[in-house]
């Protein structure tokens, strides 16, 4: 052992001259204690994409931020779980990452029913949960006398407005069929539809519930072609609202498709095929050719972090990045206006946001008590696949 | 417009009657059943488009190397899942097979893929005008298929001589046995059999669908409702509650919505289960004590 030992008793002063310097060339950031940010989000399944781009859009914002020093001079470091888009599982994985990860900021996905599982256990352990992808109204309309859920994405009650006013403005829109999918997201979006038609005070021809079992979507549609729908509201994950394009080629029946935005979760021109771009879908954020400064730097970012990303077609969906990448460089202000990372703190810091110049827009006091949705309809766009790329409807 | 979902419920239910054959198939035979039917089928359809759009072999060579596979893949679920419990009297291979299921569902989520493809077929692009409907190709052949298949079983029960082999290893194994019919082998048969059927319906099912490694799961549970209200020693029993079950999923759908289709369907299951227990085309079973 000690004849092991020798050649290093020999050198130990060089052995200590490099341990000096790899302490000082540390940055303080690296050598502090990370901060620690969750992510619960479907990492697989059918909406597998979707988390595969808040991971990218978080991913992206953490190098920035660790690269400029970190968050009150500490790294920050993500961990990811996945829901499977479960309720019950995202609840466990929020849990474990709350009590034992010790997060200071918990990002939710893309399910609704799943941060709507969540909300409660946030809310409990005064823990800021940011949505970003999600866009169940009652996630940040809560009720909770103490809320910890903010959100930078859409939000139904809103996004459902916009949909009726984009039939009418677009399709000439009088009496519109709702495909809805069947869990508390598509409930959430009934109350919107019906509230949006209610104050323009028109009627609807029904409304049909998809799964995403469904194998065929023939007699929902059916029963809003026999009540004179002449357009159709969907709201689906990418599996059921490609179901609904495939139904609607074998019917021949050619009908507007206004959408929420789940066809942008995963591959949906592939699955609903050649048609696919039949489908309007709302967006908050789309990479093009001509992007912002912001844009660009963002999306170099992304092709030198994953050499995947060639073309834009390989950032699909860009909501789900740009959702992420805002939500995480927000909640790394709230923690620096906080000055720790003790949750009703880092609440409190969020309202304290002054301005922020993001990716999807320039921020100004993002958040009040009142308002915990960063995102409103003027920030929307209206999109749709072609050639599997997300574009928008009027470049 | 109703011409259209009476097809698809026609199409849907052959499918339910195919994996439900599986299940009566094994039942007869050996009083035991593959609750991994549903991954089966999802095998069939994974293989299938590995074969065929993947790795671009032709339908001729990738459809009998997915049904082969498949075929092994019954034998392996037999020999390894069920015979070692069912041998000692055990009826742990109930949670074997579902374990199996659940592990082989998770190996394809790994192997496949965790997102769901798109199966293009030519079937599904060239169709047919009926009664105003337009009607894929596909959509045709399922129910077509399916009948034949649930009519070839039944002749090669009543005609032939592994039909007569499988009748006897039916009625008294240990019989069967003392004659010199090799029961372990007809079983592993029966299994194979089994799974090649859930590989044929995974296949025809997956262009009108996606292939996910997810995608067995709900149809599964539903064929073994189909075989039970068919009355499972049935072979027409168990393929025209196939039938009935995707008929009236499309009807319910269609009249009462869709919000009502599941409650209205497995809630006939149960009524007829309460009014014929041996379901509503088997026959009780004698016990001899």
């Amino acid at each position: 052992m000690f004849k092991l030992l020798k050649p290093l008793r020999r050198r130990w002063p060089q052995a200590a001259a490099v341990t000096a310097l790899s302490l000082l060339v540390l940055s303080p950031a690296q050598a502090a204690e990370a901060i620690k940010v969750g992510l619960v989000a479907a990492l697989s399944g059918q909406s597998a994409k979707s988390g595969e781009a808040l991971t990218r859009g978080l991913t992206i914002a953490i190098d920035e931020i660790n690269a400029a020093g970190g968050i009150l001079g500490q790294p920050v470091e993500l961990i990811r779980r996945d829901d499977e888009s479960n309720p019950a599982k995202g609840m466990l994985a929020a849990r474990e990452l709350i009590q034992r990860e010790e997060v200071t900021v918990l990002f939710g996905g893309l399910d609704t029913p799943v941060s709507l599982a969540i909300v409660p256990l946030a809310n409990q352990m005064k823990v800021p949960f940011m949505g970003i992808w999600a866009a169940g109204t009652g996630i940040t309309h809560n009720g909770a006398e103490d809320n910890y859920v903010f959100r930078v994405s859409a939000m139904d009650e809103i996004v459902d407005e916009a949909l009726v006013q984009y039939g009418i403005d677009e399709y000439n829109m009088q009496k519109p069929g709702m495909l809805l999918i069947n869990n508390p997201w598509g409930e959430s979006n009934e109350k919107g539809f019906r509230h949006a038609l209610e104050t323009r005070d028109m009627p609807y021809a029904g409304i049909e519930r998809i799964e995403s079992s469904d194998l065929d979507v023939i007699p929902q549609l059916t029963r809003l072609k026999n009540a004179g729908a002449d357009t159709l509201l969907m709201v689906g994950n990418v599996g059921p609202s490609a179901q609904v394009v495939k139904s609607l080629d074998r019917m021949e029946w050619d009908v507007p498709v206004v959408s929420h935005w789940g066809p942008a979760g995963g591959r949906f021109s592939e699955l609903a095929g050649p048609n696919a771009s039949r489908v309007h879908f709302i967006q908050t954020y789309v990479f093009t050719e001509h992007n912002s400064a912001k844009g660009d730097q963002v999306l170099s970012a992304l092709k030198s972090t994953y050499p995947e990303i060639e073309t834009l077609a390989d950032i699909t969906p860009a909501v789900g990045i740009a959702n992420a990448y805002d939500g995480m460089h927000l909640a790394a202000l709230a923690i620096e206006q906080a000055g720790n990372t003790e949750g009703p703190a880092v609440r409190d810091g969020f309202y304290a946001i002054d301005e922020y110049q993001g990716l999807i827009k320039d921020y100004k006091q993002p958040f009040t008590t009142e308002q915990h949705d960063a995102l409103g309809p003027q920030d929307y766009i209206f999109t749709h696949f072609v050639d599997g790329s997300i574009v928008p409807v009027k470049p | 417009m109703i011409t259209a979902a009476l097809i698809s419920g026609l199409g849907l239910g052959s499918m339910y009657a195919l994996l439900a054959l599986g299940f009566h198939i094994t039942y007869v035979v050996s009083r035991t059943v593959n609750f991994a039917q549903g991954s089966a089928m999802m095998v069939g359809a994974v293989l299938g488009y590995s074969f065929y759009i993947t790795w671009g072999w032709p339908i001729w060579l990738a459809v009998p190397m997915t049904l082969t596979l498949c075929a092994v893949y019954g034998l392996a679920v037999e020999r390894f899942l069920v015979r070692p419990f069912s041998s000692r009297g055990s009826e742990a291979w109930l949670m074997a097979t579902v374990a199996a299921g659940i592990l082989v569902d998770n190996l394809a989520m790994f192997t496949f893929g965790k997102e769901p493809r798109q199966f293009t077929s030519e079937l599904t692009n060239t169709g047919v005008t009926l009664l105003g409907a337009n009607i894929s190709v596909l959509q045709m052949l399922i129910p077509v298929i399916g009948a034949a298949i649930a009519l070839a079983l039944l002749l090669v029960r009543r005609y032939t001589r592994l039909g007569k082999v499988l009748e006897a290893c039916v009625q008294n194994p240990q019989a069967a046995m003392l004659m010199g019919i090799r029961v372990n082998r007809v079983v592993a048969i029966a299994f194979a059999v089994s799974a090649v059927f859930a590989a044929i319906a995974g296949m025809l099912i997956a262009p009108l669908f996606n292939v996910s490694a997810e995608m067995g799961t709900l149809f599964g549970l539903k064929a073994f409702a189909v075989a039970i209200l068919g009355g499972i020693s049935s072979a027409s029993g168990v393929f025209l509650a196939g039938l009935l079950f995707g008929l009236v999923e499309a009807l319910v759908t269609i009249y009462f919505g869709s919000a009502f289709t599941q409650i209205f369907t497995f809630g006939l299951v149960i009524l007829a289960l309460a009014l014929r227990p041996n379901g509503l085309f088997g026959s009780k079973t004698m016990v001899k004590v």
